[in-house]
């Protein structure tokens, strides 16, 4: 049985089903109490579970990703809400220097098994400082897991995964995905997505693209446009950052020998520049170009609609990489 | 110090305290014997080589660590910043142990992979040692947070443990510090803030960093928690002084804030030339030792023979030298050792997690 429901509730029912199985869990976050979420995400959570397991903050990030962190060592299973991503810069210390490196600085003594989830991405003209993408600068760092669920299906059972998992692991969502729709299954019935597991969302022969998220929607929508033209595009949903499954990657470019990767990122040093490096050593003999890729422009977000426009991954940009990769352009 | 005009046992006015028992102040002088002579093997395998890295040593702040933590149960949290080999010997580490982690081996209690300023004791319910000053703050307050949620949220009792959150006088200035106070106060949080206050954040005096640095129990006001000046200098005054504070919290589950008057005998690392400080202050906190002043305490007030006190110098010295040889004969990590405790799931090149041999050998 399956039912459609937003992505936002995906990520609630994900988190009070966890909640209601395990009490070490509980919700830490700006607004996510009585306000009922600053996205709605965790709307209702409050009254079903209590102040005490779904925490109102001040705006605090860094004092309560650490307070969170230390929970965790504990043995609690926090999972900290970040209206955005952006605002994680300011608790860069806890998050990057404290969760992912605790168990190896420890000697295994104290592992951090923490989420903390938020939204992450331009979220629709609100300049530079709120439009950040960290997939770009956070997976840099061993020690921790990123997921970006591009489906409601996908959101709530890795949101599962995460929260049952022992390693801290970035939830990355998206503002403009939160409203989108897609079939999951009831309540009762228990499933979770397990991470390092890519999924092909449009099978095709020409030409392999790779993406994490939302610029997945542009991925599709350029492989409709592509197919047009007799170039069939098979999209690869990496869905987790860390761990990356090469092999659901590799096995699709040696059958299309080629490929574009998407990544809303910047381009220098991001994971569209780890994946393009990794397919030209494992894939150098099946790879009948350079691998392409479609990432943000160089430049911070801007304002102005069409300049933001410009600035992201889109379909034209994605469709000409596709035809300059294939020897159509 | 500039604005410490008066020497840390003089703004202690508080009577002595009533007299405890023969066998505890012996065994707080044995703790802060260990702590002592620990330091000096370091700082001379500092210079031999063996240690690497940074290195901060904790020779004149020894009553704190011994002092808070005996003010403690046993599985009290505590956790603290990169000066901290001395609240691991205080909680309990083996010295050998914390030794070989100096000397990067694998019997070290991180396994050799955090090194001097990461001790971490899952036994001895003591959290890390933390590099980045003020840092450990906001893990402190989750440490509390985390405690009185089991017990009244899980258990559905009351809460039971008080947290040890110790900081220096330079994490004060940190945007981590006042944001864990914050949250510690807003939460009720049963946690100490203990600023080991020496008086420097390196070596920088703290009129030049920290308003209000002549009164730093200001910073607890405004974030509504109790607040105690204690002697850090003298043991028995600091038991006195502190022990009520921790008592406290526990009954209230409420955080405080303590200003605890020390000073460090060495420079702020050992690549410190200390020129920021004259000799002549240095001589003046030198002449209060904590350990000269509680050996007289129990030689002048409990007759207690100065050859028994002897004994005890020369058993720690045996002791600590033992741990030398221990950690010189722990082989280094093996290479395997590079890709374990990454995650605690194997995949990719990761290998798992295990425990290091201090922890395995106590569970067997």
């Amino acid at each position: 049985m399956t039912r459609e429901i937003e992505f936002r509730d995906a990520i609630r029912e994900a988190m009070s089903e966890e909640m209601r199985r395990d009490q070490r869990v509980f919700l830490m976050g700006e607004e996510v109490a009585q306000y009922n979420g600053a996205y709605k995400v965790s709307k209702g959570m409050l009254d079903e579970f209590g102040p005490r397991r779904v925490v109102d903050t001040p705006i605090s990030e860094s004092g309560f990703a650490g307070l969170c962190i230390g929970a965790a060592m504990m043995g609690l299973r926090p999972i900290v809400e970040f209206m955005s991503w952006s605002f994680s810069l300011v608790a860069a210390d806890p998050i990057l220097n404290n969760a992912p490196k605790m168990l190896y600085m420890s000697g295994g003594q104290f592992g951090c098994p923490i989420v903390i989830r938020g939204n992450n991405g331009a979220g629709g003209q609100l300049g530079s400082t709120h439009s950040w993408c960290v997939e770009g600068l956070f997976s840099n760092v061993p020690g921790m897991k990123m997921v970006m669920p591009f489906d409601p299906y996908d959101a709530k059972g890795m949101m599962k995964t995460a929260i049952r998992d022992d390693d801290p692991v970035f939830f990355l969502e998206s503002e403009r995905l939160l409203s989108t729709k897609g079939e999951v299954p009831s309540p009762e019935e228990d499933y979770t997505v397990p991470f390092g597991k890519a999924k092909i969302r449009r099978a095709g022969k020409d030409c392999t693209i790779v993406s994490f998220g939302r610029p997945l929607y542009f991925c599709l929508e350029a492989a409709e446009a592509l197919a047009k033209d007799g170039i069939e595009c098979e999209v690869i949903d990496g869905r987790t950052i860390r761990p990356l499954d090469l092999d659901t990657i590799i096995k699709s470019v040696v059958k299309t020998n080629y490929c574009v990767v998407v990544d809303q990122s910047w381009s220098f040093g991001s994971p569209g520049s780890e994946i393009a490096a990794q397919l030209h050593r494992l894939c150098f003999d099946h790879l009948d170009n350079y691998v392409g890729r479609v990432h943000s422009e160089d430049v911070p977000a801007p304002y102005a609609y069409n300049l933001e426009q410009e600035m992201l991954p889109n379909a034209r940009k994605i469709c000409e990489a596709v035809r300059a990769v294939t020897y159509n352009a | 110090m500039a604005t410490m005009t008066k020497t840390a046992s003089q703004t202690a006015s508080s009577p002595r305290p009533s007299r405890l028992p023969a066998e505890t102040l012996q065994q707080w002088l044995r703790d802060m014997l260990l702590i002592r002579e620990f330091e000096v093997r370091c700082m001379q395998a500092y210079q031999n080589k063996k240690i690497g890295g940074f290195c901060h040593v904790y020779i004149g702040q020894e009553a704190v660590a011994v002092g808070c933590t005996a003010a403690l149960k046993p599985d009290d949290p505590i956790i603290t910043a990169y000066r901290d080999h001395g609240h691991a010997l205080a909680r309990g580490m083996d010295p050998k142990h914390c030794m070989a982690e100096m000397f990067g081996k694998i019997g070290g209690c991180a396994k050799g992979k955090g090194g001097s300023m990461h001790m971490f004791d899952k036994e001895h319910w003591l959290f890390g040692g933390h590099g980045i000053v003020g840092a450990q703050t906001p893990l402190g307050a989750g440490l509390a947070f985390a405690t009185k949620y089991i017990d009244e949220v899980i258990h559905g009792g009351k809460s039971k443990k008080v947290t040890l959150a110790f900081l220096g006088d330079g994490a004060l200035n940190q945007g981590a510090f006042h944001e864990a106070l914050n949250l510690a106060g807003l939460f009720d949080l049963p946690v100490i803030f203990c600023v080991e206050n020496n008086g420097y954040s390196m070596g920088t005096a703290i009129s030049r960093g920290t308003t209000m640095g002549h009164d730093i129990t200001s910073k607890a006001i405004g974030y509504g928690m109790d607040s105690a000046v204690v002697d850090g200098m003298d043991i028995l005054k600091l038991y006195e002084q502190f022990k009520p504070v921790v008592d406290k919290a526990r009954e209230t589950s409420r955080p405080a804030f303590v200003d605890i008057r020390t000073y460090r005998f060495k420079g702020h690392s050992m690549s410190d030339p200390r020129k920021y400080r004259t000799k002549e202050e240095e001589q003046t906190y030198e002449a209060e030792d904590p350990i000269d002043r509680l050996a007289m305490t129990l030689m002048a007030d409990y007759e207690w023979p100065r050859e028994t006190y002897d004994q005890m110098i020369k058993e720690v010295r045996d002791q600590v030298r033992d741990s030398v040889e221990w950690a010189d004969a722990s082989p280094v990590p093996p290479i395997e050792e590079l890709y374990t405790d990454v995650y605690v799931e194997e995949w990719g090149p990761y290998k798992g997690t295990s425990l290091p041999e201090m922890l395995k050998k106590n569970q067997s």
